[in-house]
C-alpha cells in the first residue's frame, strides 16, 4: 500500500475530496492524512474520521497502524 | 464478538468516568499516539482508567470492532466512545474535551 493508493482509495471513496498526505518518516506507516470535502458539512469530527476510515478498512487491518487524520469542510 | 469478551470491555469502559484504552501504560505509552492522549489527560489534570491492549489481544481486537474504529487508542467518557488520538487532541484544544469531563 503505498501513499498514492491511501490518496486514491480516500479519493474514491468520498467524491470530490481534496486529499493530501504527510509521510514525514518516509515509511509509509506514521502517515497524516488531511481531507477537505463538502460531505463533511453538519457532521461531527467523529463522523468525519470514520467516514475517511470506511473507505480504507482493509488497509487500517494491517498496515498503516498509525494514520494522523485531519478533516476539513470544503 | 463474544459475550464475554463484550462484557469485559463494558466492564473497562464503566469501571471509571473516563477510560482509556491504549498501547503501554500512562507511565510507560508504547507508541507515539498513546503518549499523546496521555499528555492531554494528564495537563487537564483527569483521573481515568487504562487498560493496555498490548497485554489481550482479544480485547485490541475486540475494541476495534466494539467502537466500529479501527485504531488505539480509543478514550472514552461516562461510557461514550469520544474518539482517537486526533479527536481529543483538538476537542482540547477547542475545549469540547473540558466541558465533556465536567458533565
Amino acid at each position: 500500500m503505498t501513499v498514492q493508493e491511501i490518496k486514491d482509495k480516500i479519493q474514491s471513496g468520498l467524491p470530490g475530496s481534496e486529499v493530501e498526505i504527510q509521510d514525514p518518516y518516509n515509511d509509509g506507516v506514521h502517515i497524516k492524512a488531511i481531507v477537505k470535502f463538502s460531505g463533511f458539512s453538519g457532521k461531527s469530527v467523529l463522523e468525519q474520521h470514520r467516514m475517511v476510515y470506511a473507505t480504507l478498512k482493509d488497509e487500517l487491518k494491517e498496515e498503516v497502524h498509525a494514520l494522523g487524520l485531519e478533516t476539513k469542510v470544503s | 464478538m463474544e459475550k464475554t469478551l463484550q462484557d469485559k470491555i463494558e466492564g473497562l469502559i464503566g469501571s471509571q468516568k473516563t477510560f482509556l484504552f491504549m498501547k503501554g501504560t500512562p507511565d510507560a505509552p508504547m507508541c507515539g499516539f498513546s503518549a499523546g492522549v496521555t499528555n492531554v489527560l494528564r495537563s487537564l489534570g483527569v483521573q481515568y482508567g487504562s487498560f493496555n491492549v498490548l497485554s489481550d489481544q482479544n480485547v485490541r481486537e475486540g475494541i476495534k470492532e466494539f467502537a466500529n474504529w479501527p485504531t488505539i487508542p480509543q478514550l472514552y467518557i461516562d461510557g461514550e466512545f469520544i474518539g482517537g488520538h486526533d479527536i481529543v487532541v483538538e476537542m482540547a484544544r477547542s475545549g469540547e474535551l473540558q466541558k465533556k469531563l465536567g458533565n
